[in-house]
């Protein structure tokens, strides 16, 4: 087994750890938000179709690539926008003094 | 990969994590959100300087068709229909794990590499992972739009066919593993997982939906990480893995909090074969009130807990909903929300819809948190919801709800039910919770009777 690949298994064991961590103290309150947050967080395979789009090999490869840095992107720029619309609406009960 | 992409790839990884850590609390989540983001931006921009890329027109083209696609959806989207729009997202993103991992493949065969064993099996994960995300997520997408029945989708021996589906990908990946120049088995995994996502999606039905769609952002998450091992890139493989693990948290919460263990969701098909076992009930009688006297009971009440259910996202009636609210709290009424976790079609789906009329978030409380105080409540309100507050959820066996946790709606003085028909709920039961004496029936549309409650609550 290479290097690489064992570094590769450090990194998916040690996150999922932390993200079991780190996502278990979201309140149900804030769970739609988690998702479409997490599902634009899980776009970061554009970075991956960036290099297939971009390798100048030419035919079916670039087009699939272009393909799939437009769905990521949708995915990306939508997700997070989405995300943003949702939290700004989360506020604060004004009617009563804070405790 | 030089030192310097390295770091800013670790950079991006780190304020992913930041970002959904942030995303604990309503008042960071914001904040949360936006490092997440530029995390993405600082591992875009670092890509596009990667000496791999050499032409930038496909590139440009697609950030800006995505991008244009991706705002719109955002902005113009309506809130009510948040379940379809995440669902469609999950799917997108599951579509570019697919399509990455399969110009990988057709890199490596130009180029003639020859990637490490694990590259090959990540591939064939990616594939198949990708396009159920993919199929799978427009199927939710199009029972939560209604343009698909929201009911179950049953057949003969579908469990069977869904596991020979899934195992045939198996064989099929496992031979591609020992011969990669047999090409034409990837179309094929492509093809069967593509099905497999159709068909694994159908036989779940429209209350199940929150566990279908955290399943498919988990599914989303792990494609991508799937990615990641094909591309030797760990910044895929944390992002992934952090979405993976997420929604599978998520998953875990909604079937608890339905009482039911994952394969029983997936595989049971609940709300078809149940419906008819419900109708030998026998003929009982409610008593039907109008919004009148439901007015006259609110305002002489001290205290006031609503239940909002799936029924007032389709009545569209948060906004009245709200207003009613402040009208009561400007009286000096005491008016919170419960919520169940698996109220509406995604978790958290009552939350959004509540926050979008200003609700709010601290009278937004969860089942645990409000539970003992029904008790003390003068005034139930149900609108929409069924068998959240289904007390044969506590004692009948024989029920598809046994041992869900529900809300002690039936412990308030007063409960209220604002509902269209006697209808049972998704899981087929009957609610006898319609026919205690302390239960009055306001049937109709949730937003005309909420609407009428406010005027006649004005005068």
């Amino acid at each position: 087994m290479d290097v690489m690949l064992m570094m590769s298994i450090y990194v998916f064991v040690l996150a999922i750890f932390v993200g079991f961590e780190v996502i278990s103290k979201v309140p149900p309150l804030l769970h739609t938000p988690l998702m479409s947050g997490s599902n634009a967080i899980s776009g970061i395979t554009l970075v991956g179709s960036l290099i297939a789009a971009g390798e100048g090999h030419g035919g079916i490869s670039v087009i699939l690539g272009m393909i799939a840095v437009i769905v990521a992107t949708i995915n990306v720029v939508g997700g997070f926008m989405v995300t943003d619309r949702m939290l700004e609406m989360f506020k604060r009960d004004t009617s009563k003094p804070a405790k | 990969m030089n030192v310097f992409s390295a770091i800013a790839y670790l950079v991006a990884a780190v304020l992913f994590i930041m970002g959904l850590k942030l995303l604990s609390s309503p008042k960071t989540a914001r904040r949360g959100n936006m490092l997440g983001a530029i995390g993405m931006l600082i591992a875009v921009v670092v890509t596009l300087t990667d000496q791999l890329i050499i032409d930038y027109t496909y590139i440009i083209a697609g950030l800006v068709i995505g991008g244009a696609i991706g705002a719109f959806l955002a902005r113009k989207v309506q809130m009510t229909a948040m379940p379809q729009l995440v669902g469609l997202l999950n799917g997108f993103g599951g579509a570019a794990s697919t399509l990455v991992a399969y110009a990988e493949y057709m890199r490596f065969t130009a180029e003639g590499i020859d990637p490490a064993g694990h590259a090959w099996v990540a591939l064939i994960l990616s594939l198949l992972i990708g396009t159920v995300t993919l199929t799978g997520s427009v199927i939710a997408a199009a029972k939560l739009q209604g343009t698909m029945s929201s009911a179950p989708i049953l057949y003969p021996f579908q469990k069977h066919l869904n596991a020979l589906m899934l195992l045939g990908v198996l064989v099929m990946g496992g031979f591609f593993l020992m011969d990669p120049s047999l090409w034409y088995l990837l179309p094929i995994i492509i093809g069967v997982s593509a099905v497999l996502g159709v068909t694994s999606t159908i036989p779940i039905g429209g209350a199940d939906m929150p566990v279908v769609i955290s399943l498919l952002n988990s599914y989303s998450g792990m494609a991508a990480a799937a990615t990641g091992f094909v591309l030797g890139n760990n910044v895929l493989i944390v992002a992934g893995t952090l979405v993976g693990a997420s929604g599978f948290i998520l998953t875990d919460i909604m079937c608890k909090a339905m009482n039911r263990s994952l394969g029983n969701v997936l595989f049971a098909g609940v709300g078809a074969e149940f419906v008819a076992g419900s109708t030998e009930t026998e003929q009982r009688t409610v008593v039907r009130y109008t919004a009148d006297d439901a007015a006259y009971i609110i305002e002489n009440a001290q205290s006031v807990i609503i239940i909002p259910g799936y029924g007032l996202a389709v009545a569209q009636a948060q906004h009245v909903c709200q207003e009613l609210v402040s009208m009561l709290q400007a009286r000096g009424i005491e008016a919170r929300y419960a919520i169940h976790p698996v109220a509406g079609r995604m978790p958290g789906h009552m939350n959004v819809l509540l926050a979008e009329a200003n609700a709010p978030y601290d009278i937004l409380l969860e089942m645990e948190q409000i539970n003992d105080d029904f008790k003390n409540t003068d005034v139930a309100l149900v609108l929409g919801a069924n068998d959240v507050v289904n007390p044969a959820a506590r004692y009948k066996k024989e029920s598809p709800l046994y041992g869900m946790p529900i809300l002690n709606v039936d412990h308030a003085r007063t409960v209220m039910v604002c509902k269209r028909s006697l209808n049972p709920g998704f899981a087929g039961e009957d609610n006898e919770l319609f026919y205690d004496k302390k239960t009055m029936m306001v049937f109709g549309d949730a937003k005309a009777t909420l609407t009428k409650l406010v005027q006649l609550l004005k005068k």
